[in-house]
């Protein structure tokens, strides 16, 4: 197996779903679960040969696209990349079997959710920072249309904001990128030759935000995060998924592989300013998060609060922040699709309401005690407990941005510790409210389906596996950050 | 088998750590089912925790303490190595044979309390869940992986103070104390990120280069930072926050009485023998950090005075208390706060002596009062109880038997000997008396209150007809309190100046019986101080207390003279009141700004993006409209009037084409002659 199945296996499915007759709403799911299982087994299969043979040579494919520019249709995975390709194929199967019955227009639904799952795959494996762009343009559209067809909660609105913060970040991105091109000579988009040029210190210094702000801006930097927790609301439970899990990601990940490595020096001067926007994004969500009432919002929010891990994490740019930014964001990839499938397909699909209030009254507990005990151990994970992939990702980072800066700590552990309050304050009003005793038995719901309980055992079985033995993960992570493309960061001071 | 690498040892935490995961996933009708895997789970594991103490009896070599690791590596890259392993020594070996044994006959106990419990699986699957993260806490080789098992004790401890969850108070105490141990929770957590910055391990012992070892020691006493203080100090410092939060003491402490909401073999458990008793453990397996600052250093100097603060604060609190839980809450603050005075003042064998003991004695309290209010029918009011000694012999032996221990009766109860140990301790302090005076007092209050509570459960008569037929337990819930009160009674012979073996064992030396010992001078003060306070307090408390009123409502007889100040202990001193106002309310407050804030600034900001960008589109609209459009609007209408012009020729009548193509070919033909004549 190798990885190009990804990209083939996702845009094949959508082109396969589209093809289909109308009506055959059963087929489109089934296809989508196909493609998007090749996909995820394509990546734990490459995750494996990776591991079992680290000295072997990171797969490539490299083919001529655009000669004029130099660009090139390249792609490559090292095991950084590919962590993240397994990341994406197990939030794409879970968000597909959180889809199952999606009754509104399934074909049109899951073509555009694979066009997106192929779209973040591609980011993932491009070497070519054009070829990239492309990918990263590709799954904009498809976010829009998502929401605004199948969203919910003021989705128009949503789906335009998330779509105007894209779309002013990939102008950004773009003016960086081209900036780039033309300061190293203007021959090739090769990523690793645009890494390796040499910049002016003063085109560094205005270049660098620009390239790393449109990138940063996908990860829910504060303060311009505001486009995540109403896009999320708004987003069909899938898409909320795919936003928060992989989607957001994107964004960091371009910060981390294209913005950094290319302007090193830039980020040098900079990178104080990133601790910490990071550090009060970190706060400011948990803060946030503490005063919601709506339960996606909580959610919403945190994500916020945890994105901020992985900036700080970036800004730390040792290796232990650099390893914790990554585990940091597998982690709030598969713990932040878990917390939504719940909260947004689960719960809100029987009770037709998220509001934290208006919950009490199904005492989900008695009502739906899969979904509370599953959304008790997600909380668990979230709050980066033990035994779960948070924690892991949170000490490296920790530990990372301690050997930097250490008191900056003292806003990471302020952010830790309302983390814990809203995590058990959302938990306990939707899922363990108080009851008055005379109010009689809770409304019946019905019990978790197959399709549920298999997408959250799959979640939850990866981010425990992360947290119980996270060595592999540091292996895969590692392979990648041991590029040429990461030497100066790694030794900055 | 357990004195070189003893592997064998995981099996004590991972046991009832699996028991749990299993339990979490049986539906709960298979609640019986469920409490015997906990209970056999446990039991496999007490048997091996005492085997491994048996092993750990003898000294190593060289009058060195008895010390065996296992340990593997984590995970390993360049120069970064972690590790996660056991250690068995006879800190670990002692407090896991005590956690292990403990919690195996409340386990028990639990199953007859619990037996009407709807969820009773469940239950005994958190307590399985705690029980393995509290043993891997204390045989934990690594600081890392005694702050995880640290948090997932928090965990357990959350779920199963919530465990009513439907209950409010019991819902607020179980994130009440989930987030106030947290405060302690991220010290604890920042202490040990920079004592890994600093050693670059976390293994406690790893063949010399392990953080309690020479080498690390060295250089954290080496290093100084902010304000001079050295980096063993401050790390310390954090290390001590993280266990004044789990360990109740003040100012974190009020999470613990409210804990009380759980039931009762979860009090008994986790809020008096085992999880509160983790700070303490913490303090003891890290005191060679503190000592790095030396017997008066700032680290101890802390700890004492915090410890002593505690055990005082807490004993006047208790006195004021009416609910039996409670009284026995605050009484555990304050008996922890005498653990602290110990270690603060280097007396760690005195601090694990009285933890053990403790465990014993407390754990047989709590289960004798669940007793109490399960033949009560739930009542937890000790003004409504009275003249229970009659309608409940047993537990009311039981109950003296602990209730004894824990005043300091003299010489045949443990607590008077691990009493003696920590005043020993703090009056040997080179640091000053300050801490050995709280604790004298708090001693002595401890036996006033205790005997208060005695004195209005079981003596008297009857005061409130809802109690009027009080029953004696079951077998399965009274032979745990036989065991325990045995343990209270029997372990006071292993710690007694005459043949202080316990303490030797810790310091890994051999213990000789010296029956002149008790009759030195020093020893001799100390038990005369003992046996002072035990008897004054008692007395006193008597004669307050011998003649209870017979009705219920009756003011309290101090609450007669002193109203005010009863009902300031009786709020805990007012700890509470000042955090839900001033800390509570303000993070909850500053959430809520931080909300509107978003709400003001950036909902606005996204109107105003949305306004100037139509209002731009109109304005060009209108650019557009006026001038580029205009051009070419008369382009436009021009060509449109000139093709109306044209297009009247094309009339579609042939009479009129065939003219012009005679016309047509008649001026072609004269221009052809024109120019071909030329």
């Amino acid at each position: 197996m190798n990885p190009a199945w990804t990209v083939i296996s996702a845009f094949a499915g959508a082109l396969l779903v589209l093809l289909l007759p109308a009506r055959s709403a059963m087929l489109a799911r089934v296809i989508a679960l196909a493609a998007s299982v090749v996909g995820a087994v394509a990546a734990v299969a490459c995750c494996l040969h990776k591991l079992s043979h680290p000295d072997s040579p990171k797969w490539e494919f490299d083919a001529e696209w655009i000669p004029q520019l130099g660009s090139r249709f390249h792609l490559a995975a090292d095991g950084l990349g590919l962590a993240l390709l397994l990341l994406t194929g197990v939030v794409a199967v879970a968000g597909v079997l959180f889809s199952w019955n999606v009754e509104r227009r399934p074909r049109a639904f899951f073509a555009w959710y694979m066009t997106i799952i192929g779209g973040v795959y591609g980011v993932f494996m491009s070497r070519d920072a054009l070829l990239m762009f492309v990918f990263y343009e590709v799954v904009i559209l498809p976010k829009y249309m998502l929401i605004s067809i199948w969203g919910s909660t003021n989705k128009e609105y949503g789906a335009m904001k998330l779509t105007m913060y894209s779309i002013a970040a990939s102008a950004l991105i773009l003016i960086g990128l081209v900036v780039a091109y033309a300061a190293a000579g203007g021959t090739s988009f090769d990523l690793e030759h645009l890494a390796s040029a040499n910049y002016s210190a003063g085109l560094q210094y205005w270049a660098f935000p620009i390239l790393f702000l449109g990138f940063a801006v996908l990860a829910g930097i504060w303060p311009f995060h505001t486009w995540a927790p109403t896009g999320h609301v708004a987003a069909p439970t899938a898409a909320s998924m795919l936003l928060a899990g992989v989607v957001m990601k994107l964004g960091a990940y371009g910060a981390l592989f294209v913005a950094m490595p290319i302007f090193e020096q830039g980020f040098q001067e900079w990178r104080l300013a990133i601790a910490l926007l990071a550090v009060a994004g970190i706060i400011y969500g948990a803060l946030t998060a503490l005063a919601q009432k709506d339960l996606k919002f909580v959610i919403g929010y945190s994500s916020v609060s945890h994105m901020g891990f992985i900036l700080l994490g970036l800004a730390a740019a040792n290796m232990w922040g650099l390893r914790g930014a990554v585990l940091q964001m597998i982690s709030h990839g598969i713990v932040a699709g878990l917390l939504f499938g719940i909260a947004g397909r689960v719960v809100y699909e029987r009770t037709h309401t998220r509001d934290l209030g208006a919950l009490q009254k199904f005492d989900l507990w008695r009502s739906l005690p899969g979904a509370a005990f599953a959304f008790t151990l997600a909380t668990a994970a979230s709050m980066g407990l033990p035994g779960f992939s948070g924690f892991v990702a949170e000490i490296s980072v920790v530990i990372g941005v301690w050997q930097a800066s250490p008191w900056l700590l003292l806003g990471v552990a302020a952010g830790i510790f309302v983390t814990g309050a809203f995590s058990l304050r959302a938990m306990q009003r939707a899922f363990f409210p108080v009851r008055n005793p005379d109010a009689g038995d809770p409304p019946k719901l019905d019990p978790l389906t197959w399709p549920e309980i298999s997408a959250i055992a799959l979640l939850l079985l990866v981010s425990v596996a992360i947290g119980v033995y996270p060595p592999p993960w540091m292996e895969l992570i590692d392979n990648g950050l041991h590029s040429t493309m990461f030497d100066t960061i790694r030794t900055l001071p | 088998m357990f004195s070189e690498n003893p592997t064998v040892l995981w099996l004590v935490p991972m046991l009832p750590l699996l028991a749990g995961a299993v339990i979490a996933f049986m539906p709960n009708r298979m609640g019986k089912p469920a409490s015997w895997l906990a209970l056999g789970a446990l039991g496999v594991s007490c048997v091996i925790a005492l085997l491994a103490l048996l092993a750990a009896l003898h000294p190593g070599g060289h009058g060195e303490v008895f010390r065996s690791v296992t340990q593997s590596t984590w995970f390993h890259f360049g120069s970064v190595e972690m590790k996660w392993g056991l250690v068995l020594d006879p800190l670990s070996a002692g407090m896991g044979a005590m956690v292990t044994f403990v919690a195996f006959w409340i386990f028990l106990y639990s199953t007859g309390y619990m037996a009407e419990e709807a969820r009773f699986g469940r239950f005994f699957g958190f307590l399985s869940l705690f029980s393995g993260a509290m043993l891997m806490v204390v045989y934990a080789n690594s600081l890392l992986l005694l702050f995880m098992a640290w948090e997932l004790v928090g965990l357990a401890s959350y779920l199963l103070i919530g465990f009513y969850y439907s209950k409010p108070s019991a819902a607020a105490a179980s994130q009440k104390a989930f987030i106030t141990t947290r405060v302690g929770d991220m010290a604890f957590f920042l202490g040990m990120i920079w004592l890994y910055g600093k050693t670059g391990t976390l293994s406690f012992y790893d063949g010399g280069n392990g953080l309690l070892e020479s080498g690390a020691l060295t250089t954290l006493a080496g290093a100084t930072t902010i304000g001079g203080f050295t980096v063993s100090a401050m790390a310390s410092l954090l290390l001590l926050v993280g266990a004044m939060g789990k360990s109740g003491q003040v100012p974190l402490h009020t999470w613990l009485p409210d804990a009380m909401e759980g039931p009762t073999p979860v009090s008994a458990l986790i809020h008096a023998a085992t999880m509160v008793a983790a700070g303490v453990f913490l303090v003891a397996r890290t005191h060679p950090i503190f000592m790095q600052s030396g017997l008066q250093g700032l680290p101890l100097t802390a700890t004492a005075w915090i410890g002593g603060i505690t055990a005082l604060y807490a004993a006047c609190v208790a006195l004021g208390q009416n609910d039996i839980k409670r009284i026995l809450a605050y009484s555990t603050v304050s008996q922890l706060g005498f653990m602290m005075v110990a270690l603060g003042t280097g007396g760690v064998p005195a601090a694990m002596f009285h933890l053990i003991a403790h465990a014993f004695f407390k754990a047989l309290l709590f289960l004798s009062a669940g007793s109490v209010i399960h033949g009560c029918h739930d009542e937890q009011d000790i003004r409504k109880m009275g003249g229970l000694r009659k309608a409940m012999p047993k537990t009311f032996v039981t109950y003296a038997v602990g209730m004894m221990a824990l005043a300091g009766f003299p010489f045949v109860f443990s607590g008077f000997w691990s009493k003696e140990a920590v005043l020993h301790s703090a009056m040997g302090w080179p640091g000053g008396y300050g801490p050995f005076a709280l604790a004298v007092c708090a001693a002595l209050l401890t036996a006033f209150y205790m005997t208060r509570q005695a004195l209005l459960v079981f003596f008297g008569k009857p005061r409130e007809p809802g109690v009027h037929h009080p029953h004696e337990s079951p077998p399965v819930i009274l032979v745990p309190l036989y065991v325990l009160a045995a343990g209270a009674v029997l372990l006071s012979l292993v710690g007694t100046p005459v043949w202080p073996w316990f303490e030797e064992w810790l310091l890994g030396a051999h213990a000789h019986f010296d029956g002149g010992a008790l009759f030195k001078p020093h020893a001799l003060v100390l038990v005369g101080i003992s046996l002072t306070i035990v008897t004054v307090g008692v007395t006193a408390s008597w004669l307050v207390y011998r003649y209870p009123s017979g009705d219920s409502r009756a003011p309290d007889p101090i609450e007669r003279k002193f109203g005010g100040l009863w009902a300031f202990l009786g709020t805990g001193m007012g700890f509470d009141a000042f955090y839900e106002k001033h800390i509570i309310s303000n993070v909850a407050r500053l959430g809520r700004a931080v909300d509107t804030a978003e709400r003001m600034f950036f909902v606005p900001l996204m109107a105003l993006a949305e306004g100037v960008i139509k209002l731009c589109g109109r304005w060009t609209g209108t650019v557009d409209e006026q001038s580029l459009n205009r051009g070419f609007n008369t382009i436009c209408a021009e060509m449109k009037n000139r093709a109306g012009t044209a297009s009247a020729s094309q009339s579609g009548r042939p009479q009129a084409y065939l003219r012009a193509i005679g016309l047509g070919t008649a001026v072609l033909l004269v221009m052809y002659f024109l120019i071909s004549a030329r």
